[in-house]
């Protein structure tokens, strides 16, 4: 792979050097939306969390997120009275050697003034990270990957979700991090996953994030299981995860994790998205975007999104490469696809060869190539209240 | 030649369509013909055999839930005619488990 990255103050690259722009509550949403809107800079991002009541979960989330790879500085926009701890945020910020500047728009003097010095903010954030930039050599072994399904239908677990574990299991061997997740998704599929954890630690805690989650969502009424997933031939939760499973490829899962925690070593996890304790705010994850930015948190520098019904979101931070599934589907919306995997079942192309395409986009995008979402602006982003114990013992690997 | 339906794993009771199999179609299934007697979608899936209510659905070679009523071979399995064994599904008609 020949690519450079941006080499950030804990040893991490990243694929890309955004600004990133968070309101700390939804009251500081619109200015933080139009400072990034008169930005008109693609490497300007929205991010926020909308809650003004405290979150420990929100607050990690925001922590992990505002100093990802990917992010070369923070603008923070706090109304003013919200319950979140910006200072605690900017503190964080400044430590990892990134700059820092929070706009309080009840200080400011209201809307546009606070939009006058979180875009002058912008400006110097932007200047200062793009001059101090250290550019290196990034390879597959320097990247973390994810992966999320989104829209399954019938043709998901055939085509695209194979295909990304073939992907998954090149990355691996390459020395790359991968997650797989929705363990909403993998109820029925904690057997055979919990054999291929690479302790028994790791199984166990497996086979319980699995029946946790079934009972978190028994509770909500319904499984992760959309309308259109119906509409697209598939019939139960335990069809529809037996699907997603096969993203996960074929390698040892060495650990599991929660959402904003760091893998510490390469090699393949499972994230384990479902809140702990009794349900407390609802969906686990209200839509994809949910997973998707808990992915980034945990450090991805790029997501894997498989589609059948076809998804067109991309993310802030964090680019996502698109596999469709469905042939009808891709040549409906391809302007919004990075692969046709879906080609599978017209016979142009078998899983390895759609699996080594989607390595090699890896590697394009690392490189700097736009995903069809980038260059059309996608930049999603969704963050709501959850409640997670830190992870048991045992949950990770140990260093060797 | 695209095949119109896929079997995924040898245990499978269901066969995967690669496109739209339509109405009136003749399908050789498991060296039989056999005519299709309701459209079925890319994606969705087709008894291989004749199915009975309360037998498992077996799809990539694991359960994937149960029969509700009976199909006869080549026709659609879904969630008219069958169910999750583990938590109820949703569709834009119902508010909860039941299609």
């Amino acid at each position: 792979m020949n690519a450079m990255g941006y080499l950030r103050s804990d040893g991490r690259k990243g694929i890309r050097n955004v600004v990133a722009v968070a309101y700390l509550v939804e009251c500081a949403h619109h200015v933080a939306r139009r400072v990034v809107d008169l930005a008109d800079d693609p490497d300007v991002h929205l991010i926020g969390f909308p809650g003004c009541f405290p979150n420990d979960y929100a607050l990690k989330m925001m922590r992990a997120l505002s100093v990802h790879p990917n992010v070369g500085g923070v603008v923070l926009l706090s109304l003013g009275c919200e319950g979140f701890n910006r200072e605690n945020l900017a503190a964080h910020v400044a430590e990892s050697g990134r700059p820092v500047e929070t706009v309080v728009i009840q200080n400011a003097g209201g809307t546009r003034s606070a939009m006058a010095e979180a875009t002058a903010a912008v400006n110097r954030i932007r200047d200062t990270m793009r001059r101090d930039a250290i550019r290196v050599p990034i390879a597959l072994s320097d990247l973390v990957v994810g992966t999320v399904c989104g829209g399954s239908d019938g043709t998901s677990g055939i085509t695209g979700n194979p295909a990304v574990g073939r992907a998954f299991d090149r990355l691996v061997a390459a020395g790359a991090t991968c997650i797989f997740e929705e363990t909403g998704e993998m109820i029925g599929c904690e057997g055979p996953m919990s054999q291929r954890a690479a302790t028994p630690e790791v199984a166990d805690a497996i086979v319980a994030s699995i029946a946790k989650a079934e009972t978190y969502y028994r509770a909500m009424g319904y499984g992760s299981f959309a309308p259109g997933n119906a509409e697209g031939g598939l019939s139960s939760q335990e069809e529809k995860s037996a699907g997603a499973y096969v993203k996960s490829g074929t390698m040892p899962i060495i650990g599991l994790i929660k959402p904003a925690d760091r893998p510490p070593l390469p090699g393949l996890y499972l994230l384990d998205v479902v809140p702990d304790g009794p349900p407390k705010f609802g969906f686990p994850n209200i839509s994809d975007n949910a997973e998707i930015v808990e992915m980034i948190a945990c450090g991805a520098h790029i997501t894997l999104f498989t589609t059948g019904r076809g998804s067109v979101v991309g993310s802030a931070i964090s680019p996502v490469i698109k596999v469709c599934a469905n042939p009808d589907t891709y040549a409906r919306l391809s302007e919004d696809m990075d692969v046709d995997a879906g080609r599978i079942l017209e016979g142009r192309g078998s899983l390895d060869e759609v699996g080594e395409e989607i390595v090699a986009m890896v590697e394009a995008v690392a490189a700097g190539a736009q995903t069809k979402s980038e260059a059309m602006g996608h930049q999603e982003f969704i963050l709501t209240y959850k409640a997670f114990e830190p992870l048991g013992p045992g949950c990770l690997p140990r260093a060797s | 030649m695209t095949p119109a339906v896929i079997l995924l794993h040898p245990d499978d009771n269901v066969l995967v369509c690669c496109r739209t199999v339509m109405v009136g179609e003749t399908l050789s299934i498991d060296g039989d013909d056999v005519v299709i007697v309701q459209s079925v979608e890319l994606g969705h899936k087709l008894a291989r055999c004749a199915l009975r209510a309360g037998d498992k659905v077996i799809k990539y070679g694991a359960p994937i839930g149960s029969m509700t009523a009976d199909a006869s071979a080549g026709g659609w399995v879904h969630m008219h005619n069958m169910k999750s064994d583990y938590i109820g599904a949703h569709t834009r008609r119902a508010s909860g488990g039941e299609p």
